[in-house]
Order: C-alpha cells, then structure tokens, then sequence
C-alpha cells in the first residue's frame, strides 16, 4: 500500500494576474517505508506540497490520499483527527511550547491522541532515550541547543507510531554538528522502515533519501531513485 | 604525494606500513581505496631524488618493507617549503560550461536535460560522502574532511541550479 498517494495536486493562490500556482497537478506516490527528499530553490512549492501532504491545508484541486485515507475531502474534524493519529510533523523551526519540559512537549502529542498520562510519560522518555536526550527530560527548550530542540521535536513527531513522518526543512537552523545528528535519526528510522517525506534545500539529505526529487514552479522536474543498497 | 609522503615523515623515521597507516587514518573513509604500493613506489623515488635515506636492520635481508625511512637535509627543506606554499586546487567546471554552450548551439542535446544528469550525479557523490560521515565510528580528523567534500559538491549542485534556470530560460 502507497503510504501517500497524489492525483493533480494543485494548491492555487490568488486570482487573475496575480494567480500563484504554488503546487501545480502533481502526481506523487510514496511506497510504505521509502524515505523521499523533496528538493528546490525557495518558492518552488515544497513547503505547501507537504503542507498539502500532512493535511494543514487544502488543495486547491486534485486527489489525495494518506495511509489510504482520501483527504481532500475530509472534513476539518477528521484531518485533525488524521494529524494526530498518522501523521508526524517537523519544522524548521521546531514549533516546541517554550513553558514545557522536554518530556512534557514530546508527552503532549500523545495526551492529545488520548493516551492515559502514565503510558503517555513513559512513552516520551523511551522516544528522549531513542534520540539521545534521556538526561535532558526535564529541561525547558530554552536550556537545549537548537540541534538538541530538533531532536525533541522528532521525539514528538514519532509519539504516536505515525504512519507518515513529514519534515519541513528539518536541518535548516541547525549547524554541521547538529545537522549530522539529525540525519543519524534520520537513518534510524529509515532502517526501522518508517515512511519518511522531507523538504529542503539541504542536499545532505540525500545521505538518508532513496529517492530525491527536484522540484521548479510547483512541479517535479527530476526524479532520482537511488539503488536501496545501502539499506 | 610525494609531498604529503615527505611531511608524513617529518615527525619521526618510520617504516613504509606507517606512513601509510598516517596517511589513511586521516583520510578516513576516503583512504581506504590507498593502495600499499603506492607509497613504497614513492619512498623509492624519494630515496633516488636524495630527499629520503633508508636504513635497515643489519644481518636480516633488505626489503622495502624492512627499511626505516628518514628525511635528509634536503627533504627537510622541501617539507618546509611546501608546509608554507599557498596553492589551492581550482575545480573545473569550464568543461561542462563549453558542453552546455557546444550542445545548445549545435542543439545535440537539451542543455537543461544535461544539467539534470549531472546534478543526479553531483547529488549521487554527495549521498556517498555525506553516507559515509554519518558512521559514528568516524573520527572528527577525517570527518572534517568529509565535511569539506560535500560542501564542495554543494557549490557545485548550487552552479547547477544557476546553469537550470539560464538554460530554461533560453530553450523558448
């Protein structure tokens, strides 16, 4: 089973001259388990094609389907529904709540999923433990380095077993030593067969990507599919 | 080579398998396609060249292998200077530039199909290198160098993006 599915996806801007094509009808098929980098300039698309993808905004036109549920026609409480329980998000720019602890934010998405406190905190400090950030439970994202913030982020990304993980340039405020970090996660969780879906200008990426696609003006240019030797 | 050879044994005299051991564990990754002869062909011209003197345990016989290198007077100057000279490898990208130029004039291929095949290229490379610094077991020495390859290809796959868009522009 295809973990996204996409059918002309268009997410249009705007009217008459100043009509944006942000996404322009792509099709797009991402298998259970592969790991794809979107890749482009700034204002290709890719921000709204995963926004599209993770069910934060609508499109315009088009078929979408994620861990094969049709989407583009879900009602707002069941693609709330949807985000909470399917889909992991990680942003460039983290998005945790500054007023809680490590745990505390990474517990959050399971609370509101509707896990019981316990399994929910015991769940969090097993994901802190995965990402290398065990002893840091308890501090505030003020007291963390911002590679040590994305890890957490990730953590939260993972809580609720998602069936998609999507990234909005996840590397992109995070320097060498942070970014290495990140794409060592990255691998892990490729090796563990997670579908991951990442967007950025950051060509490392490709060091964790089977498949890296170039994206121009809303639509795909080039498709590269690397041999999954490396698996 | 030489050079690197030379500087290799400045610290102290040492056998042929050590230099090579230097030279690998700081290349990391990257040294493990270096070849052991390589190095004993050099010590051998160095020797000839009078940069290098090689001196052996008495009594056993004389292999390559056996030798103990040490830098003469004249390697050591040869070291300094080279310790100190500023050159810096130029990355040639006018090649593809004149390919790019000679297809879309005698129009033998899309200049932005060929770009697309290298950047899938330049991105393989990068996936190679940036694979191989993710190893933990990747000491920071040869990591650093890594580092540097893959900020290089970066350069080289951000020209690519510039070539697209002039090329794009001009098909129509």
């Amino acid at each position: 089973m295809s973990a996204l599915l996409a059918r002309g996806l268009t997410k249009r801007y705007g009217w008459a001259d100043s009509l944006v094509r942000a996404v322009d009808a792509v099709d797009l098929e991402v298998p259970a388990g592969q790991t794809l980098a979107i890749m482009g300039p700034s204002g290709c698309g890719k921000s709204t094609l995963l926004h599209l993808l993770g069910g934060l905004q609508r499109p315009t036109e088009g078929e979408l389907w994620v861990a094969g549920r049709r989407i583009d026609t879900m009602s707002e409480r069941g693609l709330a529904k949807l985000r909470r329980h399917h889909i992991g998000l990680i942003f460039q720019s983290f998005h945790l709540m500054d007023e809680l602890t490590a745990v505390e934010n990474v517990e959050m998405a399971a609370l509101l999923a509707g896990a019981a406190p316990r399994h929910a905190r015991r769940r969090a400090l097993d994901l802190l433990d995965e990402v290398g950030l065990a002893d840091r439970a308890t501090h505030l994202p003020s007291e963390l380095s911002g590679g040590q913030r994305q890890r957490v982020a990730i953590a939260r990304a993972l809580t609720n077993e998602p069936q998609v993980v999507l990234a909005d340039e996840p590397t992109g405020n995070l320097d060498s030593a942070a970014t290495l970090e990140v794409l060592r996660l990255f691998e892990t969780l490729r090796a563990a067969g997670q579908t991951l879906v990442v967007v950025t200008h950051d060509a490392r990426i490709a060091a964790i990507a089977d498949r890296v696609i170039s994206m121009r003006d809303g639509a795909f240019a080039d498709d590269s599919v690397f041999l999954s030797a490396a698996r | 080579m030489q050079d690197v050879v030379l500087a290799m044994l400045a610290k102290e005299p040492a056998h042929g398998y050590e230099l090579r051991a230097r030279v690998r564990d700081a290349l990391g990754p990257l040294g493990e396609s270096m070849n052991a002869g390589q190095i004993y062909v050099t010590l051998t011209r160095l020797t000839r060249a009078g940069l290098v003197v090689a001196s052996h345990d008495d009594g056993l016989p004389d292999r390559p292998d056996r030798r103990v290198y040490d830098l003469t007077p004249a390697g050591r100057e040869r070291v300094a200077a080279w310790i100190t000279e500023v050159s810096w490898p130029k990355p040639d990208i006018t090649e593809f530039h004149l390919k790019l130029v000679a297809a879309a004039a005698a129009r033998l291929a899309d200049p932005v199909d060929l770009v697309d095949a290298q950047r899938r290229e330049v991105m393989r490379r990068i996936r190679e290198a940036q694979r191989a610094a993710l190893d933990r077991a990747v000491d920071p020495i040869a990591g650093l160098l890594l580092e540097g390859v893959v900020l290089r290809l970066r350069a080289d796959l951000e020209w690519l993006e510039a070539c697209e868009r002039l090329w794009t522009g001009r098909k129509s």
